[in-house]
């Protein structure tokens, strides 16, 4: 019965739109189609951009509602740029990425060129590797400060073995030196799981059958290497890069809950200086210039970075 | 002028409603305030109130950490989860000029809540905006300061007590001034006792928040360190970055560099309450809600734990910084008769007596001035003693970018080793003169 009704009804439904529909033009029908993506992505993309953009010409403060809103056209900017915090939270963000992402590719990648060696355990293996990044950024922060203590930490305790120095002589995140290498060593150690799955993934789809013909024309391993895994694996690489990069430069829990920014403001990235700004000091304008900055460098960097990748793929 | 009219109003219209017998009807009411220790008292406390005016009573407790962050969105997006808040002291300015909290000068005379019968420093500090005028935000809530506890049960060890004699040509006992305490926290540092080696003093060095802030300005105060010109408002040059202050800043540093343990760069309530309980220290800095815990704990209660007022500078000038809060009805709640009922309620002398005992600081006179307050707790004198010598931060609407820019400064000077303290301090007067200047308050 209800099978009847529908599908009788199925039909005239749709003889009813489609005689509706034809009195639309094509563009009308794929406006109609695109028309509430655009509209989503109008509302939820670019107009909050474009209202940060005029937010960052006034002096705005969402915690005093009373004021007086002003408009101060490019002081916020003019602020920012000129203000030698904002460029050591640059360059403390810099020294962050760079690090990590030279140290998480070639471990990374190191990682997965041993475990595609097929060997016994090694799935097992693979699973242990990828523990740390299944755990939650704030948890492994606390952890981390437990191990960086001087007087009970294991991390101390291991680099006293090594080296034989005094547990206790040495604070990893409270020293100006070594605080920001804590930050990078506890990131490695996190997410260079990760670029290793990439990179297998990489590894795994170089057809064997390369290999073998390389072997026929007599390629060393050496040369194999250099001119077949890495040429192949290279997308893939970068792919890893660009993920890591993205989520680096944003980096915030990890840091906050390692060092909160200290000592003094070495370890304060762009996300904690904006995060200060925006939800700490309320200063609203300000912070939003500040974003203003960090989305075009962003932008430009990440182009830049896709147009690079797209002409290795193409290769 | 036209919403502060609206504000009157409609708070002597709520005043007057209250004052009618029976007018209110049964509300659930939600108190916000920070979690820690003397929450739970107030928990434990506020089942009376429920009993006598059937209205019942939730609370919505956040961890000290978020606490600020978390309260402050609430109160600046006009959010109706809080009833009543209990908010920092720093916060006044802010939500007295924004609207956040009531006005409740009405109602305290409509219901002869006075004023004067509270601990002055805490109506000023907790209360009043702007300062040092009659116009009341909040009423004093728990009283709290700076001050100081150390291993009683250490100093008394004859061993110790004549190694220090011979060392210092004095008593191994409290000290009275800054650089006492410095020697004796230099004498406990690196020291074995019974196996373990322990440190000389815990003091506040956190960044995020405002821990070393705290912490500094407790000593800075001492030192001659002042806000501003008494003479003329929001003129610092000359007062933020006096000799004395910068005498003071140089001091915290000092005291960080020779006598915390090693890796306390980033310490604040929580990880002073640990290095003391633990037996890791000799000397701990905080606040004074801490201190009934103290006395409970099994390794350093029972006697072990003593306690004394932030020392004196080297002039003799002696401050110390003021914490605690204040009760106050939020403007968004529309609950306000039942939230007032509570404020009426709770400054009752005899409930703000019970709220003593259970461990809450009352700030109310008639409870710490009573003859046997100062025998009631082995730390009840000091807290006197502390109360009376408080300072507290800006309570500017602007104190989150004041407290930031002071963490920032002495946090870099003090932990971090760069500069001097003469530059954190000048830093300061520059930083501090700039959210003036955007205040148009210069």
């Amino acid at each position: 019965m209800s099978d009847e009704t529908t599908t009788g009804a199925a039909p005239r439904l749709s003889v009813r739109l489609a005689r509706r529909l034809g009195g639309l033009s094509d563009r009308a029908i794929a406006w109609l189609f695109v028309g509430p993506t655009v509209f989503l992505l109008l509302a939820i993309n670019i107009f909050p951009l474009i209202w940060t953009i005029r937010l960052s010409l006034t002096n705005y403060r969402a915690n005093r509602a009373n004021a007086d809103v002003k408009w101060v056209g490019l002081r916020n900017y003019e602020r920012i740029l000129t203000d030698p915090d904002i460029w050591n939270s640059m360059q403390a963000t810099a020294h962050f990425l760079i690090w990590t992402l030279a140290l998480q590719v070639l471990i990374g990648f190191g990682l997965a060129y041993l475990i595609n060696k097929k060997f016994k355990g090694d799935n097992f293996w693979t699973t242990v590797i990828v523990l740390p990044m299944m755990l939650s950024p704030a948890v492994v922060g606390n952890f981390w400060t437990f191990l960086y203590q001087p007087q009970i930490g294991l991390f101390n305790y291991g680099v006293a073995f090594l080296t034989g120095a005094d547990p206790s002589s040495f604070t990893m995140i409270g020293d100006v030196d070594l605080a920001p290498w804590a930050i990078v060593i506890v990131d490695t150690w996190m997410w260079t799981p990760f670029v290793m799955l990439i990179c297998l993934a990489g590894l795994r789809s170089i057809p064997d059958s390369i290999y073998e013909a390389a072997e026929c024309d007599r390629a060393s391993k050496w040369r194999q290497f250099w001119t077949i895994t890495v040429p192949m694996a290279l997308p893939f690489l970068m792919l890893a890069v660009l993920f890591r990069g993205i989520e680096n430069f944003k980096m915030f829990d990890l840091v906050v809950q390692l060092t909160g920014g200290g000592p003094g403001s070495v370890t304060e990235l762009t996300s904690i200086t904006l995060k200060r700004e925006a939800f700490e000091k309320w200063r609203t304008g300000y912070a939003s210039a500040y974003a203003v900055i960090l989305f075009v460098v962003v932008f430009g960097l990440a182009s830049i970075y896709v147009k690079a990748l797209n002409k290795v793929k193409e290769r | 002028m036209k919403s502060t009219h609206l504000a009157l109003t409609a708070t002597t219209a709520i005043a007057v409603a209250f004052a009618a017998p029976g007018a209110a009807s049964a509300e659930d009411l939600t108190l916000c305030w920070a979690s820690w220790d003397p929450a739970n008292a107030l928990v434990e406390l506020s089942k009376d109130f429920e009993k006598q005016s059937g209205h019942s009573m939730n609370f919505e407790f956040v961890p000290w950490t978020n606490f600020t962050d978390r309260m402050l969105n609430e109160l600046n997006s006009g959010g109706q989860l809080c009833d009543l808040m209990i908010g920092d002291s720093q916060w006044i300015g802010g939500a007295a000029e924004n609207g956040h909290y009531i006005k409740l000068n009405d109602f305290f005379d409509a219901n002869g809540i006075k004023m004067d019968d509270f601990i002055d420093a805490t109506v000023t500090g907790y209360s009043e905006w702007p300062k040092n005028t009659p116009n009341y935000w909040a009423l004093p809530a728990f009283g709290d300061v700076v001050g100081w506890t150390y291993r009683k049960d250490w100093f008394e060890r004859p061993e110790l007590q004549a190694e220090f004699k011979e060392k210092y040509d004095r008593d191994l006992a409290p000290p009275a001034t800054f650089a006492e305490l410095k020697d004796i926290a230099a004498f406990f540092q690196d020291r074995e006792i019974d196996g373990t080696t322990v440190y000389g003093a815990s003091i506040y060095t956190e960044r995020g928040s405002e821990g070393i802030t705290m912490g500094a300005m407790d000593v800075l105060y001492s030192f001659g360190f002042q806000y501003q010109n008494p003479d003329k408002p929001y003129d610092m040059e000359g007062y933020v970055n006096s000799p004395g202050a910068i005498a003071g800043l140089e001091y915290y540093k000092e005291l960080y560099d020779c006598c915390t343990p090693p890796g306390s760069s980033n310490g604040y309530m929580s990880e002073g309450i640990d290095a003391f309980k633990s037996g890791q220290v000799a000397m701990q800095m905080n606040f004074a809600f801490t201190w009934p815990g103290f006395e409970n704990d099994a390794n350093v209660g029972g006697g072990k734990t003593g306690y004394f007022v932030n020392p004196a500078g080297p002039d003799g000038d002696q401050f110390a910084q003021l914490g605690g809060q204040g009760i106050s009805v939020v403007a968004y709640s529309e609950k306000q008769d039942a939230a007032l009922e509570y404020i009426k309620w709770f400054a009752q002398p005899e409930v703000q007596a019970q709220w003593w005992k259970m461990g809450g600081y009352s700030c109310l006179k008639a409870v710490t001035l009573a003859p046997d307050f100062p025998s009631s707790q082995p730390y009840a004198q000091t807290f006197l003693d502390s109360m009376a010598v408080v300072k507290d931060f800006w309570a500017e609407p602007s104190y989150a970018i004041l407290l930031q820019d002071t963490q920032k400064r002495f946090h870099d000077y003090v932990v971090a080793g760069n500069g001097t303290a003469e530059e954190a301090l000048n830093g300061l007067v520059r930083d501090w003169t700039e959210t003036f200047e955007d205040d148009g308050k210069l």
